[in-house]
């Protein structure tokens, strides 16, 4: 089951890649399908995942021999964790594929790489095996590539090339890292489920800590955190809304979701010992994040600040669940699940964002907020929309957002008191900096001379009141999603 | 030892023998001719060389010849290799008076090359170099009215002579001190031996000398010249076929000197560092393809050596080598293809807007290019994990973070030609050759992606290729 989530949108983009005549309404129609599959079977698996005490970690697992010599296997399967994160890709990868977007003449293509990329960006949430993990980590950049370069507007093959550079150097020393935790130990294996079992590394010493800061490094910056988040912004700015969309809703998961699997997981001892220093960084990512966000006069650049912010919560809840080894699970597992949390709220709000800063662009071709104004009243549905995201995204209570917070500030406040009451200080810039932006969106006047805007249309509004229904979903009855995280997380910190 | 047990090289020479009479005799319009002997002859090599798969490894010839796991699967790779550059050429030198020769030449090169893989004696050491050598001046300046081709060849001549002197002065002082050619003799005598400066000097030449072949620093001038002025069919073949018979001569030489009296692999290792970064940093600013391609097949020679430097070390460092040369000759072979296609277009600009006009010339070229940089799951990845897997396991954990910052350089150069193929545009009509050269492309490409993904079946052959112990 979980392969045919893999496989069944690679198929479809080897489908439309080879199909000759397809107009990009056709395209369109015969890209959805492709992508709904994997949305449904992992409905079905969610239906089918026993989450009651007695039941193994991961389950729906598949495990095929590939470079069986090495101990590499097309292994799959999902906990909690992954369940989640990989059905929330699918749904925005649907959102996306649905989201109307003018392509000119080589949609086919596009729809295409969307496609791959979704198969991809699947596998590296489902992926048991390590070396499996690495293929589809380093694919998903290959497919982001080609999205950002060539429908990108302005300067975009610069700004893909920089996010080409700068991630592949980040999975590479993921790679050596993968391999000073696997290679001497015998038999060689890269199956996930031995190795967090083994915890092969967890003696300490030199090789430890490399090994742990060429996990960190990487997933620092695939996440992205403060130093090296500068291959953000202009990613974003010059991504397509879809593909924006799928980067900040998708893509930017691998990295704290790799954070919770590989190094936290397998490796929980040194983890610990070098913990607080991951949650300096992290903090330092949300201060940084919210105040240069605060000073962006550009839409998309001020959501792409928030976005290195919000994931600065995700890596401090991840930092608090593993800074220590034993005593306070309780809190250690709250910080947990709320950094799971945190990441599905991220996607579907900042997601839902992005695929907004699109209705911009396709109406102007222009993000300077200074050149909107009074849209209120022109577009009713959009600042509707645009409102209830942004109100989630800082975390007003009875929205997704505000789950994932308060997890996160409980469980870190028990561990590191300190660093919680700083990170607070994050909350209120963004909300400030949120406040600001909707207020000079759509509310005041309209700068003299500007031509009509025009709301929300069929499919834009449908999938934007689906992801944004969600968001309050999880806000006001989030126990259907804290379960399954939940237990996950108290496998992963014990208890 | 039998005959046999040189059956590949004798098929090759024997159809170059052919190929030469034939050439000599037939009309031009008929020279195509040649190119079926030459495949018949590499046809042959193959289905010889396979039968050497399993037998057990051994000396022969009075120790000249060694016929180990690593020597028979680089000669299969050398005569593949070697059959595919074959196929690049008839189209491309229809036009020329010695056209059929052309072939002749290719094979006794390539035959220079299996002699390097199997040299298990200094002096059959030097014989493979310089057959591989002349052979190779001539075929990189194959275009003689050409200035560009002419000075490659000159270029390929005046450090190969050079190169072949530091070779033959390093062959005398081991001879000297050694008292012996021979591999296994001399593995004997150093096993008791006092490390000696002299001695260092010698084998540093030897070296030297088949670093030439491998195009590695500092012998690597010749090869961006001989990519971009050689005949396309010409360079695909010298960029890759020497390199293979040469990476596992080297093996072998740095495997004969044990790590306590005189360790080669420190040198290795730092030759390895510097080819491949003086090799990537070259090739950022290239616009021209064909010289891009050949800078960076320098710096992916210098993560060739990485595995030379580990032999002994790691028990997979022979696989990795082995594994790597494969993921390299297809890659490099894949993207030679694609200019011999394009009727050698060479200026990156003039590949803007490739994707939409020629989609497939395209694909294999972003594929290739991809592969070479090292992205799953192309062979190239595979080749690489076990490279670095490989250092970080014999010691050299170093060495593979500085061949992980290369990659990290080198994917910018890569993605530029990707780049201007998929995100330019162009009008003009593009020009292509076609015929067997698009077969080749076809054949070449799809291995890429093959290898890759069979990777299991590949590594488990070469998982067996060792190289012979010559000590007990």
């Amino acid at each position: 089951m979980l392969t045919l989530t893999i496989l069944v949108p690679l198929f479809g983009a080897l489908v439309l890649a080879s199909g000759t005549r397809l107009d990009a309404r056709r395209a369109r129609l015969c890209a959805l399908p492709f992508g709904l599959v994997p949305l449904l079977l992992l409905a079905a698996a969610w239906v089918g995942f026993d989450g009651s005490a007695g039941a193994p970690a991961f389950q729906h697992v598949v495990d095929l021999p590939w470079i069986a010599s090495l101990g590499v296997g097309w292994r799959l399967g999902v906990d909690g964790i992954s369940l989640s994160l990989a059905a929330m890709s699918a749904l925005l990868f649907v959102a996306a594929l649905a989201w109307p977007q003018v392509l000119g003449a080589r949609a086919r293509h596009w729809y295409a790489w969307l496609l791959f990329l979704q198969g991809v960006s699947l596998g590296v949430f489902l992926a048991l095996d390590l070396l499996l993990f690495y293929v589809f980590f380093d694919l998903s950049l290959v497919g982001m590539y080609f999205l950002i370069g060539r429908w990108g507007h302005d300067d975009a093959p610069r700004a893909a090339l920089k996010f080409f550079l700068y991630t592949l150097a980040g999975s590479l020393a993921i790679l050596l890292a993968i391999l000073g935790l696997t290679l001497g130990d015998a038999p060689l294996s890269f199956d996930m489920r031995v190795l967090i079992e083994r915890q092969p590394l967890d003696g300490g010493g030199l090789r430890a800590t490399l090994v742990l800061l060429g996990f960190v490094f990487g997933f620092a910056v695939k996440t992205p955190l403060f130093p090296v988040h500068t291959w953000l912004p202009p990613a974003h700015v010059q991504a397509p809304a879809p593909a924006s969309a799928i980067l900040a809703g998708v893509l930017l998961k691998m990295g704290g979701y790799g954070l919770i699997r590989i190094p936290l997981s397998m490796m929980g001892e040194t983890f610990a010992r070098h913990a607080p220093w991951l949650a300096a960084l992290a903090l330092a990512s949300i201060l940084w994040g919210a105040l240069v966000a605060l000073a962006q006069s550009n839409l998309k650049q001020r959501i792409a600040y928030t976005s290195i912010n919000h994931m600065g919560y995700s890596v401090l809840g991840i930092a608090a669940a593993g800074s220590m080894r034993a005593g306070e699970t309780p809190a250690r597992q709250l910080a947990l699940s709320g950094a799971v949390v945190e990441m599905l709220a991220h996607g579907l709000i900042t997601g839902s964002l992005f695929f907004m800063t699109g209705v911009f662009w396709q109406r102007r071709q222009d993000y300077e907020m200074a050149h909107y104004g009074g849209l209120a009243g022109n577009a009713p549905k959009l600042a509707a929309a645009f409102i209830v995201a942004a109100f989630a995204s800082l975390g007003l209570p009875g929205l997704a957002g505000f789950v994932a917070e308060f997890q996160i500030f409980a469980g870190t406040f028990v561990l590191h008191p300190w660093m919680a009451a700083i990170a607070l200080l994050g909350v209120l810039v963004t909300a400030a900096l949120f406040l600001q932006m909707v207020q000079r969106l759509f509310f005041g006047t309209a700068p003299q001379g500007q031509p009509a805007f025009a709301d929300l249309r069929g499919v834009e509004l449908a999938v934007l009141t689906v992801l944004l229904a969600l968001v309050l979903l999880i806000g006001v009855y989030p126990a259907w999603l804290l379960l399954p995280i939940e237990r996950a997380a108290a496998m992963i910190v014990g208890g | 030892m039998p005959i046999g047990d040189v059956g590949p090289e004798i098929a090759l020479a024997l159809a170059a023998v052919a190929a030469l009479l034939a050439a000599a005799f037939l009309p031009q319009s008929r020279q195509p001719l040649c190119a079926g002997i030459a495949l018949l002859g590499v046809l042959a090599a193959l289905l010889l060389g396979a039968q050497q798969l399993t037998t057990p490894p051994r000396l022969g010839f009075s120790g000249s010849w060694a016929l180990d796991g690593i020597a028979v699967q680089a000669r299969l790779l050398i005569v593949l290799a070697s059959g595919l550059c074959v196929l690049l050429a008839p189209r491309w030198l229809a036009d020329d008076r010695r056209h059929g020769e052309f072939y002749s030449l290719l094979l006794l090169s390539a035959l220079g090359a299996m002699m390097l893989a199997g040299a298990a004696d200094l002096l059959q050491l030097s014989l493979a170099v310089l057959l591989s050598s002349v052979t190779g001046y001539t075929l990189a300046a194959y275009h003689r009215d050409w200035s560009i081709s002419v000075e490659a060849g000159m270029k390929y001549f005046l450090i190969g002579a050079f190169a072949n002197a530091l070779l033959m002065v390093g062959v005398t002082l081991l001879f000297g001190l050694l008292g012996t050619t021979r591999y296994d003799a001399m593995a004997t005598a150093l096993a008791g031996a006092e490390a000696s400066p002299l001695l260092l000097i010698g084998a540093g030449l030897c070296v030297l000398g088949i670093a030439f072949k491998l195009a590695a620093f500092p012998l690597h001038a010749w090869l961006p010249d001989v990519a971009e002025g050689a005949p396309v069919p010409a360079a695909a073949f010298l960029t890759v076929v020497p390199k293979v018979g040469a990476a596992v001569a080297l093996a072998r030489l740095v495997g004969l000197f044990p790590v306590e009296t005189l360790d080669l692999r420190p040198l290795v290792a730092v030759l390895a560092l510097l080819t491949m970064s003086l090799g990537n940093l070259a090739a950022l600013w290239q616009d021209d393809l064909r010289r891009l391609l050949g800078w960076s097949s320098v710096s992916q020679s210098g993560y060739a050596l990485v595995a030379v430097a580990l032999v002994g070390l790691s028990p997979r460092a022979e696989a990795a080598l082995l594994y790597f040369l494969l993921g390299y000759a297809l890659a490099n072979l894949a993207a030679f293809a694609v200019v011999a296609e394009l009727r050698g277009r060479t200026r990156l600009v003039d590949y803007a807007g490739l994707g939409a006009i020629r989609p497939m010339a395209a694909l294999v070229l972003v594929v290739s290019l991809l592969s070479l940089t090292g992205i799953p799951p192309l062979v190239g990845f595979v080749g690489k994990l076990l490279l670095f897997s490989v250092a970080i396991d014999g010691g050299y954990a170093w060495l593979a973070v500085a061949a992980v910052i290369n990659t990290v350089i080198s994917l910018f150069y890569y993605l530029r030609p990707i780049g201007t193929v998929y995100f330019g545009s162009t009008r003009s009509a593009v020009a292509v050759l076609g015929g067997s050269i698009r077969l080749s492309l076809v054949l070449v490409g799809s291995a890429l992606l093959l290898a890759g993904l069979a990777a299991d079946w590949l590594l488990q052959l070469a998982v067996t290729a060792h190289l012979l112990a010559l000590i007990d």
